[in-house]
Parts: structure tokens; sequence; C-alpha cells
């Protein structure tokens, strides 16, 4: 067992309004992906954010190896500001870690091309489509070469057809730079499809009811989804959050 | 053809308005300082239009000015104010108690400071007091209405706090500062008018001016065409100022 880069111990935050986590354990290891799975509102955005750095928990302790520099975080949203052009926003990190502007820029702009967003450097936000922001975004995270990428719900707000490409890019993007990637996601397929360990919450106050491993390569072989023991992990999955459900209500 | 139409249905029912009007004043012969017909005031705007044109410039120079002055106050005000919370509290009953309290209540008060025989001074003074809050609190919302998301990557990737102003805060802060100066330029004509009404004289000779000396001699077609005027001049300003906005909104997020 490696030493893992970033983990949860005994972790539990509570808001105003009550309990939004734990008590959860987790630990992450360099270049694993890991789905976070669960209903709305079991913590998983939290979880997401205390994984980053952005978060303190109310009780329990964060171990990280990865440092502020080396996280990266893509959004619901793609959260790119729209005053500037794609290629400024992805320049952005690198800029504010104090990279001269010309290498940040040029940075950029290979990041883009692999994103396949060569042709749009200098596209503002506005024109772009939601899945091209997307990718910009993604770009933007991946700029630094973190290794670790959060991903909270990214594909949330896309149609189907996008969704399911922006997915097999993420993965081929993962297996070249190989950072450990944390994705929370409600949709149960896109869960199993990504990740090679499916995580699943309990209702809030999030906690882990258990985890399913997916086997199968980083980039997923075409008819992957049809594969019968795909199937099965979203079965098993689904079963998970059903039980998980009902013990809650 | 909708956008033809668009455009004449205003004109042709403005046009039936008039000559409702005009037919009305003849038949039923109401007196001309208690309703001048539309042609009486047609005159009266073409015989003073030089005076009438050179008096609109008095008011929009004055607003003009105003709203310049207001503007850079304001704008350093919010600033200032932004960078602590504390400031804000401060500052926020001050700017309201002083914001509803009416210009006119004022007017004595700056007319007196400007000194009696500046009254021009306590014209664009009191303008610029009408133009200064939505620019303020225009540019006070902006600089706050940062995405949180935006904020927390600047978080993550360790922005410094003035990186973090002058990268995320000031540029998140253009739509509003725009909006507050649309605004202010409208409510800077309003100032200037009653400013003139009640502190007005001699040494500042606008648009208010020429209506309440057409007022004093009862020369009702003269205060409609005056009132003409100021209307046209409000409107062009704010479809300069709407234009204004929309192209530099454009420019900032580049479509």
């Amino acid at each position: 067992m490696t030493t893992p880069l970033v983990s949860l111990l005994g972790v539990e935050v509570d808001y105003a309004r009550g309990r939004a986590l734990g008590p959860v354990d987790l630990a992450f290891s360099p270049g694993e992906i890991v789905a976070l799975v669960g209903p709305s509102g079991c913590g998983k955005s939290t979880a997401l954010r205390l994984l980053a750095g952005l978060e303190q928990p109310t009780r329990g302790q964060v171990s990280r190896l990865a440092g502020k520099g080396e996280t990266a975080v893509v959004f619901q949203a793609p959260t790119l500001a729209p005053w500037l052009t794609a290629q400024a926003n992805v320049a952005l990190p690198l800029e504010l870690a104090g990279e001269r502007r010309a290498i940040a820029m040029a940075t950029a702009e290979q990041a883009l091309a692999k994103v396949g967003l060569g042709d749009a450097l200098n596209a503002r936000p506005a024109q772009l489509s939601g899945g091209m922001a997307m990718r910009a975004s993604l770009a933007r995270a991946l700029v630094t070469r973190p290794r670790l990428l959060l991903l909270d719900e990214p594909f949330a707000a896309l149609d189907e057809i996008t969704r399911r490409v922006l997915a097999d890019d993420v993965l081929t993007l993962a297996a070249d730079l190989a950072p450990a990637m944390v994705f929370v996601t409600h949709n149960v397929e896109e869960a199993v499809y990504m990740a090679g360990r499916v995580v699943v919450m309990t209702p809030g106050p999030g906690m882990i009811a258990g985890e399913i491993v997916v086997e199968g390569p980083i980039v997923r072989p075409p008819g992957f989804r049809v594969t019968e023991s795909f199937r099965q992990s979203v079965e098993a999955v689904s079963t998970l959050l059903a039980q998980a459900g009902a013990r809650a209500a | 053809m909708k956008t033809l139409s668009a455009f004449l249905s205003p004109l042709i029912l403005i046009g039936v308005l008039l000559i409702g009007w005009e037919v009305a004043c003849a038949r039923l012969s109401i007196p001309p300082y208690l309703l001048p017909p539309p042609s009486a005031i047609g005159r009266a705007l073409v015989e003073g239009f030089p005076l009438l044109l050179a008096s609109a410039w008095g008011t929009l120079s004055t607003a003009l000015l105003a709203l310049v002055m207001a503007s850079i106050l304001a704008c350093a005000l919010a600033f200032a104010v932004s960078l602590s919370p504390l400031m804000e509290d401060a500052v926020r009953p001050i700017a309201v108690t002083l914001q509803v309290t009416p210009l006119v209540a004022i007017a004595p008060l700056v007319t007196i400071w400007a000194g009696i025989d500046h009254p021009e001074r306590a014209v664009i003074g009191l303008a610029a007091v009408v133009a200064f809050f939505p620019i303020f609190s225009g540019a006070l919302t902006g600089l706050k209405a940062v995405d949180p998301d935006l904020s927390r990557l600047f978080d993550l990737y360790g922005a410094t706090s003035f990186q973090r102003l002058w990268r995320l805060r000031l540029p998140s802060a253009v739509p509003a500062l725009l909006e507050g100066h649309k605004v202010a330029a409208g409510l800077a004509v309003i100032g200037a008018v009653v400013a003139e009404f009640v502190a007005g004289s001699g040494g500042a000779q606008g648009l208010a001016w020429r209506i309440l000396e057409a007022y004093n001699r009862l020369q009702t077609p003269r205060v409609f065409a005056a009132l003409l005027t100021l209307a046209l001049l409000g409107v062009t300003l704010h479809a300069l100022m709407e234009w204004a906005e929309r192209k530099l909104l454009t420019i900032w997020r580049g479509r």
C-alpha cells in the first residue's frame, strides 16, 4: 500500500444548520481515480473542499502530501473569468503562481490544444458552448500539472452526448498526467465509468456507506458501458445507494 | 416588418394625439396660457431655439461635470470602503441617511456654502450629490460581486491580496460600475434641473431657468417648449448611456 496523497481521518464538518459530513475516513493514493457518489446534500462537495484545503474540518484531521499549488479543482460551472480570453483564463493559475506571462500563455496554449480548443485561444467564455467552456476549465485545472485533481459534478450542466465525450477526454488526460482524481457525481453510471473505485455516501450528514472497486483500464475501451462487469458494478453501487437511503429514511 | 411597425406605431399615436389636442384647443377656445395648442408650442420652440439650445447645453454640462465629480468621489470611497468590512459598516448608515434626505431640503445649505455669488457651483454640487449614490452602491456591489468559485480558485492558487484585487475584484466590478454610471447620468440631469429650480439664478441658466422664467410670465407655450427640450435631452442622454454600457460590456465579455 502506497502512502496516501490525501486522507481524511475521522473528519466531521458542522455548519450552523447542523452536521454536514462525517465522521468520514477516506484515503486517496497517487494516480488513483475515485468517484464519490451520494444523494444531494450528502456532503460530497464539502468533502471535496476539505480535500482541496479550501475548508477546515470541525473535528478530525486532513493530511495531505499534495501542496496547495499541486491541487486543482473543476467546479460544476466552468467558472471562467468572463473578461479574459480562454488562453488568459488557462494561464491564470500559472501567473498567480509567479510564472512569467509569456511562458504562462505559451503553456496555456498547449493545454488548450490538448483539450481540443487550439482554435479557441482568443475566444471569451461567453463565446464558448457549455462543453467547450468545461474543456477550458479542465485545461486550466491541468495546466499546473496537479498531483490531485478534484472534480465537483463537472458534467452536471451538460447534455448526455457532450458528457460522454468529455468523460473519455478526462480519462485520456488523466492517464497521461496521472494525477489522483476525485470525482463527485450523483450519476451512478458516470461514477462507474470514470472511476476505479466508487465510494458511496449516505444521505446527509454524509458517511461512507461502502465502496465498489471497478475493474478495467483507466481509458475505457469502446463498448465498456455494455459489458457485464460494468452492469454489475452499476448494480452494486445502486444497491448500496438504495440501502443507505433506506437506512436514513 | 415588425421593426418598422414598432417604429411607426408610437409616431402615429403621437400624431393622432397632437391633432386631437390642436382641434380641442381651437373648438373649446382654451386660453393659451392654460393649455397652448401644439402649433403655439412649435412656434415657441422655433423662435426660442438658439436660447433653448444654449440652456440645454448649460444643463447638460452641469450634469456631466457633476457626473464626473460624483464618479471620482464615489469610486474612490467605494474602493476604500471595500477594503474592510468594518469601514463598510461604518460608512453605510451615513450614506443611507444622506441618500434619503431630499435634495431640495439640502439645497439652501449647499447654496450658502458655495457662496451666494456662485449659484453654478451649488447647482453642480447638488447634482453631484444625486449622482453619487448609484455609482457608490454600484461600485461597492461590484467589488463584492465576485463569483465565489472563482474566488476559491484564487485561494487555491495562493493569490496575493493585490492579485485578488487587481485580477479578480476590479474586473468583476465592471458590469455593476457601468450600470451605476448609467443610472447616475440620468439622475444627474434630474439633479441639475431640481438644483437649478432651488439654487439657480444669473450665473446658472439652464433649462429649469427657462421654465421658471416663462412660467413667471405666464408664457405657457415657452414652458412646454423648454419641457420638450428637457425631455429630448433626457432621452438622448439615456440612449447614449445605454449604448455606451452595451458597447463597454461587449468589450468586457467579448460579445
